[in-house]
């Protein structure tokens, strides 16, 4: 069967939103699929909130522009109350704790809650929080491996950037790791 | 030859701009003429950092105004160049694009539009799509204007273009919007260096013994010449009209409706015909690539199978009228759109087929 997979990013522009989008949509053209990245690029863009919708599809992708989503992943609070509505029933929607304040309400989607920046204050890398929700998303919806992302990472980098993706790698593996330690406390 | 199949063959994850500007590199423009506006600014940012590692020539001019007439003298001079702008800027060369379409030389001029009209807004339109196919500027003269629905055409219509503008001597437009700009896609680029020169005998090359001076110009004082000069552009336009209208039809086989959009819009209308054949309404789509020459032929034809036709525009309506034109009264033509840089959602489009499916239930009740 046909797979397609519609993603919202959302957050505060500088939170790594749209990179975070970018590589997912990367990953999966290095893995043959099609993809898509429409980013905002508007007012919100020069300070507030920023999102890219990405498209993962095994072919053509017909609008790049889209309002109903299987997944969001969400890094502040007027993103949440944005797009919690947006997601498809039985879809899945990913917040980050610290940046939510009301979490949302709705019961039939997959809502998953992930601590990525104290997560990355741990590992002293607070920009690899959002590598902390990719790894999150990519456990409950496996679209792309892991590996690819790495890869991925390898050459959408500049050569003096290099170094820092063995944190990235870490921040993926972490994420991936949250989302059952999360499934635990909640069971 | 290893090295260049892998230049042709690797596809690269690039925004539509950037696309485009590396197309044009490949096309061996040997200059480009512009000046920032968003939301085409990275075409101008990728040339500025590409073409001194590469080859031609890239100028950030001093306004629009000055960018087209750059076009206009190296054009002239028979050179491959080209210029991109947004609305406004788009607005500002006008005059010279009219001249250039006058002195009949090749050239591409890329519109990435941002809704209007004034300054208006960065967000993406379709609302220029008047300017582009039916003048803009004074005087009976047409662009050869394509429209890519997608980053991939973005880049091949590079080529296409002015592949378009040498073989007519004519000034070729790409029309598209901010939100193909900005967006990435896969993108397998065309070859570099396969768009061969063409030979161009008329550019002002310096007068050689054995031939006559060369003049470009646009000024035919005696109405007898401008007159004469007219009856050329438009036996051009006859053969473009005949030779190149370009369109992509999906599932209009067994379609009871047609939608109509280009650009954007178009990609968004295939989601509709998706989401529509899902609840058993017959939806197809006709995508117009190049808006000027228009496929009325082929719309008249499917005006004779389908019960009616929407068009779909981020403007007001504009391309509306020529399907209207196209269809001669057979069927009812529908409009659908959102102005100032707003887009429809599939589910809207589908939406709007539903009330009119409805409310011709109530008549035939």
């Amino acid at each position: 069967m046909r797979q397609e997979h519609e993603i919202i990013c959302a957050g505060f522009g500088g939170q790594g939103v749209l990179s975070m989008g970018s590589i997912i949509a990367y990953s999966g053209m290095i893995e043959g699929k099609e993809v898509s990245w429409m980013p905002s690029y508007g007012p919100e863009m020069r300070g507030g909130t920023a999102n890219c919708i990405v498209i993962v599809a095994d072919d053509r992708i017909s609008s790049p522009i889209i309002t109903k989503f299987d997944s969001a992943i969400v890094l502040n609070q007027p993103s949440l109350d944005k797009f919690e509505k947006a997601v498809k029933p039985g879809g899945l929607l990913l917040y980050e704790q610290s940046t939510i304040i009301h979490p949302p309400t709705r019961e039939d989607i997959d809502v998953v809650c992930v601590p990525a920046i104290e997560e990355a204050d741990k590992l002293k890398a607070k920009q690899v929080a959002n590598m902390i929700m990719v790894g999150a998303f990519l456990e409950k919806r496996p679209i792309v491996k892991i590996e690819t992302i790495v890869s991925a990472l390898k050459k959408a980098l500049p050569e003096h950037r290099h170094h820092l993706i063995p944190v990235n790698e870490l921040a993926l593996k972490r994420g991936k790791e949250l989302v059952h330690l999360n499934e635990k406390i909640t069971a | 030859m290893e090295e260049k199949k892998n230049k042709t063959s690797e596809a690269k994850l690039m925004k539509g701009n950037e696309a485009l500007a590396e197309a044009a590199i490949r096309a061996d423009i040997d200059g480009y003429f512009g000046y920032p506006i968003t939301p085409q600014s990275e075409v101008l940012e990728y040339l500025e950092r590409e073409i001194p590692k590469r080859h031609g020539l890239v100028l950030q001019a001093e306004s629009e105004i000055a960018s087209i007439n750059m076009i206009y003298g190296a054009a002239g001079a028979g050179a491959r160049v080209m210029t991109s702008s947004s609305g406004p800027g788009i607005s500002l060369m006008q005059e010279g694009l009219s001249y250039i379409a006058s002195a009949q030389l090749p050239c591409l001029v890329v519109n990435v539009v941002r809704g209007g009209p004034g300054l208006g807004t960065i967000q993406p339109s379709q609302g220029d799509y008047f300017q582009a196919v039916k003048g803009g500027g004074h005087g009976d003269y047409h662009l050869i204007v394509l429209a890519p629905a997608s980053v991939q055409e973005m880049a091949d219509f590079v080529f296409e273009g002015f592949r378009l503008a040498e073989k007519y001597r004519n000034p070729a437009m790409i029309l598209t919007d901010g939100a193909l700009g900005q967006m990435m896609e896969k993108v397998i680029q065309p070859e570099e260096g396969s768009l061969p020169k063409i030979k161009t005998p008329w550019a002002t090359t310096g007068k050689t013994k054995d031939r006559d001076h060369n003049i470009i110009t646009s000024l035919f004082i005696k109405p007898e010449e401008m007159e004469s000069v007219n009856l050329q552009l438009q036996e051009k336009y006859r053969k473009i009209e005949k030779d190149e209208v370009r369109f992509e039809e999906i599932k209009t086989e067994d379609a009871d409706i047609l939608l109509v959009a280009f650009g954007l819009s178009s990609r968004i209308c295939q989601k509709t015909v998706d989401l529509g054949r899902e609840k058993g309404i017959k939806i197809g789509l006709l995508r117009p690539i190049t808006l000027y020459p228009y496929p009325y032929k082929r719309l008249n034809e499917l005006a004779d199978q389908v019960d009616f036709m929407m068009s779909v525009e981020m403007n007001a309506g504009q391309m509306v009228e020529d399907v209207k034109l196209a269809v001669e009264g057979k069927v009812p033509v529908h409009f659908t759109g959102r102005m100032g840089g707003m887009i429809p959602s599939p589910d809207d489009v589908l939406h709007e087929i539903e009330s009119i499916l409805d409310n011709q239930n109530v008549l035939q009740d």
